[in-house]
């Protein structure tokens, strides 16, 4: 009997037991669906992560007076012992490592923003023309701060700001307070929604120095810096700490962290938790297998006599195994692309729920579920098969 | 030609053993028309099931065509059956899911014969057999007659050098196991060999030759 013969005799079997073969392929359909709209969860639970991260500036490395120290000493050994500043010095040399792309120094306080007859509190960040390009962020009206004119009196406002006190629309080339200084609105920023718990729309946005006098520091609150390339993140790391360090008479008195290794840490977190889905998933479709055996040993019982016929008319063993494996495949098969479907659709669903969510099914996950479906299929009709091939005919013809 | 010498086959049904067959001792020459007669538990449909490398003896030794055929393994006995037996069984085994000509075709696609060449083979039987108005119909939609039809185009569509059928109008009305033996009887006249189990006197004596069975021997070979 030839390959061609086998799957056509084992498809017209398995087409002819309707309900049965309906069955087994929804339960393995719904194993396969799952794995693949469950890793599309996963996996797209990760992108938006890992895109929340990258909204807040790519090669990005960040500089954090105070040292974050977690080991060693017993408490009260560093009492007494104050941090020193990160100041608008400290930022400028660091702006001229030569792994450096750019820096933005950064304040961020509170201060009360009033204008024509409006008041409200806002947060207020102080920085330079560079914080633009590594926040990536984009302006809808007008400019950001002037490059090099840190002492001019500008001011930058959030989308939501710039609605509500200049409704009109036009807020560029007006003047507001900010606490007890006048300012003039440069620009302002598009929409861009909230991003890691921070609305960047409810900001307002002035020149280091005034921001510096406003909250009355010296210290900065943040040193953002974005390093030339993604290889030279970890060269910029050690440059600025070795810098800083020299500055501060040699005390490691700053945290240097790159987005790189929280990313990391989140991306290999996340995608751990995928494939944890992946494999609970995974087990529905063992489970899928073994209905998959079940039905295929009560099928090898029903059809005890037409075995023996087979074999009567000269069907070889090989030749009845073949056929019983042909018909696991073809209940596998069906039921891997209708799972594949089904899991297709299910996270198209999801997306068009959840916008945010890009829910895509990994690839690796869709060819994983439906190679798990055939796999389980094809080793669970191993077992029926063999006992098929096994039968006596005499006894068969039988029916025993 | 089918050549049996001291054929012992032995079954055990719990602590106790059955001679289903006791030292069978048996010639058949090609073209033969034989009867095996005998009462239930006789060893008839044993001896048959030996013939047709079915069942296994435990010793003595067959000779089939002129080749020992006794210790073949159960891939070769498969295809001995395939090419050189033909079964016809009382309940006729048609297989339920398929229509009468692919229950004819099916020893073909076991084969391994073209498509092309199946369904003309296929198409001979159908008329030979005057099956063709039935040809899509599945056994359940026929009658005992054209089922016991279907089941001897079957077996025959490979042409086997013998035919074995076991009690083949055990399920039919008189009328048409008549007719069923007369189909039988005609392969037997085109060079077949025949060989009819059967406990129905009246169909065993129009063998040319009638073998009668008792306890697993042969009590009775006449001509």
């Amino acid at each position: 009997m030839n390959l061609r013969d086998t799957l056509v005799l084992s498809l017209s079997t398995v087409a002819s037991y309707r309900t049965r073969s309906l069955l087994i392929v929804l339960a393995m359909a719904l194993g396969v669906a799952a794995v693949v709209v469950l890793t599309a969860l996963g996996d797209g639970a990760r992108r938006y992560v890992v895109g929340q991260f990258s909204s807040l500036g790519t090669n990005l490395v960040i500089v954090l007076p105070g040292r974050a120290e977690t080991a060693g000493g017993f408490p009260g050994a560093s009492l007494g012992e104050t941090p020193r500043d990160l100041t608008l010095e400290d930022a400028r040399l660091v702006g001229q490592l030569p792994q450096v792309r750019r820096y933005a120094p950064l304040n961020v306080g509170v201060a009360e923003l009033t204008s024509a007859g409006r008041l409200r509190e806002v947060t207020v960040l102080g920085s330079t023309a560079d914080l633009l390009p590594i926040r990536h962020m984009k302006l809808s009206q007008g400019s950001f701060l002037a490059r090099g004119s840190e002492k001019s009196a500008q001011i930058v406002l959030g989308s939501v700001l710039a609605r509500e006190f200049f409704p009109d629309g036009r807020a560029v080339g007006q003047r507001v307070r900010l606490g007890d200084s006048r300012f003039l609105v440069s620009g302002v920023l598009a929409p861009q929604g909230e991003s890691m718990g921070f609305n960047s729309d409810e900001i307002v946005i002035i020149p280091i120095d005034y921001a510096q006098e406003l909250f009355n520091t010296e210290s900065l609150f943040r040193l953002l810096v974005e390093a030339r390339s993604r290889t030279a993140i970890e060269p910029a790391k050690a440059a600025i700490t070795h810098l800083l360090k020299l500055r501060h008479d040699g005390e490691e008195d700053v945290t240097v962290i790159t987005q790189d290794a929280v990313l990391d840490t989140f991306d290999r977190i996340l995608t751990a938790l995928t494939l944890g889905v992946a494999g609970i998933a995974a087990i529905s479709l063992a489970v899928a297998g073994i209905l998959v055996m079940n039905v295929m040993l009560v099928a090898v019982a029903q059809r005890t006599s037409e075995i023996g016929l087979l074999k009567a008319i000269g069907a070889p063993a090989s030749d009845i195994r073949r056929l019983f494996f042909a018909e696991a495949l073809w209940l596998s098969l069906a039921g891997g692309a209708l799972g594949f479907a089904l899991g297709h659709a299910g996270a198209f669903v999801i997306r068009l729920a959840y916008p945010v969510l890009p829910a895509y099914p990994p690839a690796w996950a869709s060819v994983a579920g439906v190679a798990t479906a055939l796999l389980t299929g094809v080793v669970a009709s191993l077992l029926p098969a063999a006992r098929a091939a096994r039968l006596d005919p005499v006894l068969a013809l039988s029916g025993k | 030609m089918i050549r049996l010498s001291a054929i012992t086959r032995v079954f055990r049904m719990g602590d106790q053993e059955v001679r289903a067959l006791n030292g069978v001792t048996l010639d058949i020459a090609s073209g033969e028309y034989v009867s095996i007669m005998g009462p239930s538990g006789s060893g008839k449909s044993t001896l048959l099931n030996v013939i047709g490398l079915l069942d296994r003896p435990d010793s003595g030794h067959y000779e089939l065509d002129g080749s020992d055929v006794t210790g073949l393994s159960e891939t070769e006995r498969a295809r001995v059956r395939r090419e050189k037996i033909g079964f016809v069984f009382q309940s006729f085994h048609l297989v339920p899911r398929l229509t009468a000509a692919q229950n004819i075709e099916l020893p073909l696609i076991l084969e391994g014969v073209a498509p092309a060449e199946r369904s003309a083979q296929v198409d001979a039987a159908l008329d030979a057999f005057d099956l063709r108005d039935r040809a899509h119909h599945r056994p359940s939609e026929l009658s005992g007659g054209q089922r016991q039809r279907v089941a001897i185009a079957r077996a025959t569509i490979l042409r086997p050098t013998a035919l074995l059928a076991d009690e083949p109008t055990g399920n039919l009305d008189h009328r048409i196991g008549a007719e069923v033996m007369a189909l039988l009887e005609a392969l037997h006249h085109a060079g077949t060999t025949l060989i009819v189990v059967t406990h129905d006197r009246e169909l065993g004596a129009r063998a040319h030759r009638h073998i009668a069975m008792r306890d697993g021997e042969i009590v009775g070979d006449e001509t």
